[in-house]
């Protein structure tokens, strides 16, 4: 009973880097019906720009921010070169270029920051919190609460702003949107820019606790877009709830059973829940137009 | 005749290539992955080209033939071509009872759903160590040989695999033109419609998964024995996303297209190794580039810009 609190702490908290992985995968896809397959890239490269920022001597908020504002960029150019001249490619060709993207992605950081891996260090004092027999580190709860209030954030934006509500609608019908004056260009690039951003804030919450490596994004991706299709492919609130659920699968699988299979039950509970519900926990069933 | 003439033509440039350069390592050493990968990517394109159900795991079943070649004739000393045949009962029988659950979901779930068994699959490759001797694999494969003929050189290797891709080529161009292959294009414009026209679509789907998965398995049999060792790193999730890379590069649901991607995604790293740091920059940039300019792939984009020109030039001569 003791070990499964504990595990379900450290699953919450590798479920909510997923969780916001997987709201950045959403964020995209409702936008423009791209798979993003760079959204690791994301994590990765926010990450490791704050590693360098520190470095070179910038504060540990101000690095943060610069590396945030770093990845949304790569994210709008993402957007700008790759996705948007290619508006004639079938859904299959643009999973293609997210994957070369991806690819390049990596290239590229491979060249400025190399093979090492680098670390960050956590937000706060490192002291463990006792609660009853488990224990919690400060850094946990900062990635636990910086996804909640994040979460919140971007489901304000999207419930009460008119930017939000603008690329709501583009997401939609796009044709309809641009009829009521919608700038449907501009509202992709927003979201490209808000996806990068997100994972680039995952990057940062999760580097203190596990390292970061001009590689280590493809997982974490992989990971996101699990957790995107456990709760529904393009419902942001259901891609929250994939992630924390498979994150908790994920470490009471790793703890109860095997941690060499860890990945392998997460898939295969993924598997038998796509089974049952062929369209994700909080997705609808889709109408096939004839 | 004419249908194939295309076929006769790129079988003709691949068996005459060893004899005219026998010591080139381009031909008998590269030539060798660039058919196994050609083999791979027309299986898959039958069933993401023609049928339309995309698969991320492909390199499971790959891996799981060529895991059965291992394991049998190494740790329980058969033949090798019943162990090439046990493994591929057992990949038909896998993929048949995984099929139906797996092709009932549609589009980023089915991906999602073949995606885990890929992943599954490796996993139990690296942590199953007793029996797939772990992230090291496993070597020393007994010697495949041919009617007391040992495939024991390069060359002899280019011929056998260079045989069982074109075979898979020439079936998955005759495969279009069938009955079987216009109930797979039907599935794939709409399934719905497919069913309206009495076509059992759960069936025809299950069917191509799993002869797709037959192919693969007896591929991955023929590589283990080729490269005399098998580990799981042939078999990730990387190799699965770069099977569908080869197949949408070069124009999904077109056999030449296949070949062509396999052929350019096989040869790029080859050619790329002399930029060193810059191959992985390099390699994203060019498989961008050429998905953002030509989405429908290379191949097909060719193939359709030589017929809009010499129907322009018919045109123009009348």
């Amino acid at each position: 009973m003791d070990q499964l609190l504990q595990f379900i702490i450290s699953g919450l908290t590798v479920g909510s880097i997923y969780a916001l992985v997987a709201l950045g995968f959403s964020i995209i896809y409702n936008a423009s019906d791209v798979v993003n397959f760079a959204q690791g890239e994301f994590v990765m490269i926010g990450a490791m720009s704050a590693i360098f920022m520190l470095k070179a001597g910038f504060s540990y908020p101000l690095a943060a921010f610069i590396a945030i504002a770093i990845t949304a960029g790569v994210g709008l150019a993402l957007d700008k070169f790759a996705i948007e001249p290619a508006k004639n490619a079938t859904v299959v060709s643009t999973i293609i270029i997210t994957i070369g993207a991806s690819i390049f992605l990596r290239g590229a950081a491979l060249l400025i920051w190399g093979k090492e891996i680098y670390g960050l260090p956590p937000f706060t004092t490192n002291e463990p919190i006792r609660i009853g027999s488990a224990t919690i580190l400060p850094q946990n709860l900062w990635v636990m609460v910086g996804t909640a209030v994040t979460v919140f954030a971007v489901k304000y934006f999207f419930d009460h702003t008119k930017m939000g509500k603008a690329i709501l609608a583009c997401s939609f019908n796009k044709k309809a949107a641009y009829l009521v004056g919608i700038n449907v260009k501009r509202m992709l690039l927003v979201s490209y820019g808000l996806s990068a951003a997100l994972g680039a804030a995952a990057g940062l919450l999760v580097t203190p606790i596990t390292f970061m490596s001009y590689n280590a994004g493809v997982m974490l991706g992989l990971k996101g877009f699990c957790a995107a299709i456990l709760g529904g492919m393009g419902n942001s609130m259901g891609a929250v709830l994939g992630g924390i659920l498979l994150g908790i699968v994920e470490t009471v699988g790793a703890g109860f059973i095997s941690s060499g299979y860890k990945d392998a039950i997460a898939f295969f509970v993924i598997m038998l829940v796509l089974f049952v519900k062929p369209s994700g926990i909080l997705g609808k069933g889709e109408a096939e137009r004839v | 005749m004419k249908r194939l003439s295309g076929f006769i033509l790129f079988a003709t440039i691949c068996l005459i290539l060893p004899i005219i350069f026998p010591d080139n390592y381009y031909v008998t050493v590269v030539g060798l992955t660039i058919f196994i990968n050609i083999i791979l990517a027309v299986s898959l394109n039958l069933l993401m080209g023609y049928a339309g159900q995309i698969s991320l795991g492909h390199a499971a079943f790959f891996g799981l033939g060529a895991y059965s070649s291992a394991i049998l004739t190494i740790k329980y000393g058969l033949n090798p071509w019943l162990a090439m045949l046990a493994g591929a009962a057992f990949v038909v029988t896998l993929s048949y009872v995984l099929s139906r659950p797996i092709l009932k979901l549609k589009g980023h779930y089915l991906a999602m759903a073949t995606l885990g068994l890929g992943i599954i699959v490796h996993i139990f490759f690296v942590q199953a160590d007793e029996l797939t001797g772990g992230p090291d694999g496993i070597s020393g494969l007994p010697t495949l040989s041919f009617l007391g003929l040992a495939i024991d050189s390069d060359v002899k290797w280019y011929f056998v695999l260079c045989s069982y891709m074109l075979l898979s080529v020439l079936f998955s161009l005759n495969i279009a033109d069938s009955r079987a292959g216009r109930a797979l294009s039907a599935v794939h414009g709409s399934e719905i419609a497919a069913q309206m026209m009495g076509i059992n679509t759960a069936k025809v789907k299950s069917h191509i998964f799993v002869f797709s998965a037959l192919m693969a398995s007896i591929a991955g049999s023929l590589f283990a024995h080729q490269q005399d060792f098998v580990s799981p790193e042939s078999f990730s999730f990387f190799f699965s996303i770069e099977l569908v890379t080869m197949v949408v590069l070069g124009g999904l649901g077109s056999t030449f297209g296949a070949v062509i991607g396999a052929f350019i995604l096989s040869i790029l790293p080859e050619v790329l190794i002399v930029f060193e740091d810059f191959e992985v920059l390099i390699f994203g940039a060019i498989l961008m580039v050429i998905m953002i300019f030509l989405p429908e792939g290379l191949f097909v984009a060719l193939k359709n810009k030589v017929a809009a020109f010499l129907a322009g030039r018919q045109e123009g001569s009348k």
